[in-house]
């Protein structure tokens, strides 16, 4: 049982982690010293939140493991995050799209958790929640800013949400860990926020004037552990120390 | 007429002399002004641009606590480079004209911030040494005479303070592990000692600034007694990490009361400070490319609060 929870608290914590470090690479380099402070505000959160995952992973894992073991010491196919939150900063649109379809399905997420039968959880998921509200009044303004503000800036964020929604089916997907969760009321039930999680998409993409991208085909496999081809050069560097000098404290 | 022009300079140096600070909307000689303008930007400046060598290890960082110390830290940086634009624009100038200045290559930023970071004790050192170097001049700066630089020095000191103990805890979990460690961490020390003594200018015969910064109290030490602190305050430090600090001529002198240390290369500062350090090239296109990419979120950003108020204004008619 303690090792199902662990394992579904990787799909929480590998989430939240990969969109961090996706920030992170950006801290010093937006497009204005506001934005640049205030992704760098989300990407902490999200590392914070990543941190209580794993440290309470790290108490129910019989190998005695860390949180930086955890965090650092898996093979690629071994994370269980989506493959939206491994896609690259190709430009601040891309940033943005990539933070408000997260942030809509953290949101629905995190208020089911809350009332999750493990007091753990159901605590970060608590302190998580208002970190993760500011974050999609945030994503969801920008969507607006850009979707509604010139010319380039609509077409720059309707190229972006093209490129990134066909990710977003991936979210409701239920794993059988998630599944069994679901049913001891521990987890989230996943296939049930899906017509919110849309409703709440499409109603801000409506709002920023953007089309609401014509797909019948998602893509899907991060869960699985068959990631994208930015996985590998995420946890190239994410590894780096971890792998480069095993066995030391920092 | 004489009476006219001079009676709010003597103002001015009364001021001053008495300890008081100058506001933005006191008088003040238009040299004060430029001299501030081009102070408080360069700081600003500093901030910004030494975000980037920092910022190389972020998503290398070796633990979660260090990752999110590192993150916290540089965007204490950007937060610095905040305020300190706002005490220059106090000054008649807009942030746009600065940061302008900084990628047209006209203003100057702390040369410290062109070299490289190669290694995760890096950032340690530079916690250890650049903070601390930094913050020698900047606790001087809480006093200086101008208001809005005085006021923004003393939050700036508080948490510059905490990020120069953080780096010194970074050398000191490193000396106290392997031996791999505690090379990577004395190869940090030889990169950065150098440099970090350079940080406080010339030598005072040399300087060019210091006497009237000292009048207007600007400056209230010169660089070579901020210098001097700086190795005072870093040697024992060293010791108790157990590295050696590069430079054989380094030794307690009894009589001054004060360590004697050898000389610095000043050709290698000034070749640093006319762009030929190592990384010069490299951090002056990375923010300007950062400022050029962003264009199109800053105008769409614009155009959209104009958007938004014209709704109000036509909502309320």
């Amino acid at each position: 049982m303690t090792n199902k929870i662990y394992q579904y608290l990787l799909f929480i914590g590998d989430n939240t982690m990969i969109l961090g470090h996706r920030l992170s690479e950006l801290c010093g380099h937006g497009p204005s010293l506001e934005t640049d402070i205030a992704l760098t505000n989300i990407s902490l959160d999200l590392f914070g939140q990543t941190r209580n995952y794993f440290q309470l992973a790290a108490t129910l894992s019989k190998e005695d493991k860390t949180e930086d073991d955890i965090a650092f010491l898996r093979m690629e196919h071994e994370y269980r995050n989506v493959l939206l939150v491994e896609q690259p900063n190709r430009d601040f649109a891309y940033v943005i799209g990539r933070q408000f379809l997260y942030d809509c399905y953290h949101f629905l997420l995190l208020h089911e958790l809350v009332n999750s039968n493990d007091e753990h959880i159901a605590a970060i998921a608590q302190k998580s929640l208002k970190e993760v509200t500011y974050h999609l009044d945030f994503s969801s303004e920008w969507i607006k800013r850009l979707g509604a503000g010139t010319d380039e800036s609509h077409e720059k964020m309707q190229n972006a949400i093209n490129y990134l929604y066909p990710y977003t089916g991936e979210l409701p997907e239920e794993t059988p860990i998630e599944l069994e969760m679901k049913e001891l009321g521990i987890g989230a039930d996943l296939p049930a926020m899906k017509t919110d999680y849309y409703n709440r998409v499409h109603e801000v993409l409506k709002e920023a004037t953007l089309d609401i991208p014509e797909t019948n085909w998602f893509q899907s496999g991060g869960k699985k552990g068959v990631h994208s081809e930015h996985m590998g050069y995420i946890l190239t560097q994410l590894q780096y120390m971890q792998r480069a000098y095993p066995n030391m404290s920092w | 007429m004489k009476d006219s022009i001079e009676k709010p300079e003597a103002e001015f140096q009364r001021k001053i002399d008495e300890g008081h600070h100058i506001e933005p909307k006191d008088w003040m000689p238009e040299k004060y002004r430029k001299t501030h303008i081009r102070q408080i930007s360069q700081h600003a400046h500093s901030e910004i641009v030494g975000m980037l060598p920092e910022g190389n290890w972020i998503t290398r960082a070796p633990t979660l606590r260090r990752k999110v110390a590192l993150l916290a830290k540089v965007q204490d940086e950007a937060g610095h480079g905040l305020y300190l634009y706002s005490a220059a624009e106090t000054l008649g100038i807009t942030r746009d004209e600065l940061v302008d200045q900084l990628h047209a290559g006209k203003a100057k930023y702390s040369s410290i911030f062109n070299y490289p970071t190669l290694t995760w004790a890096d950032i340690g050192a530079i916690g250890w040494l650049v903070d601390g170097a930094a913050i020698i001049n900047q606790v001087m700066l809480t006093r200086t005479s101008y208001g809005p630089y005085a006021r923004a020095m003393v939050r700036i000191c508080k948490e510059e303070s905490f990020h120069q103990r953080q780096g010194y805890e970074i050398m000191l979990t490193l000396c106290r592990g392997t031996e791999v460690q505690k090379q990577m961490a004395q190869d940090a020390l030889n990169r950065w000692w150098w440099p970090s003594l350079m940080m406080f200018g010339p030598t005072d015969a040399e300087s060019t600034h210091t006497e009237l910064s000292m009048k207007w109290k600007i400056k209230r030490k010169s660089n070579d007694e901020l210098r001097q602190q700086f190795v005072d305050n870093t040697v024992p430090q060293a010791d108790i990490l157990g590295i050696t600090i590069p430079d054989k001529d380094l030794k307690w002198n009894e009589k001054r009361g004060h360590y004697d240390f050898g000389e610095i290369d000043w050709e290698e500062f000034w070749n640093v400070v006319k762009g030929n350090g190592r990384c010069n090239k490299e951090r002056l296109d990375t923010r300007r490319a950062a400022h050029e990419n962003g264009a199109w979120v800053r105008e769409a950003a614009a155009r959209y609060a104009e958007k938004q108020s014209n709704k109000v204004l036509s909502e309320a008619n």
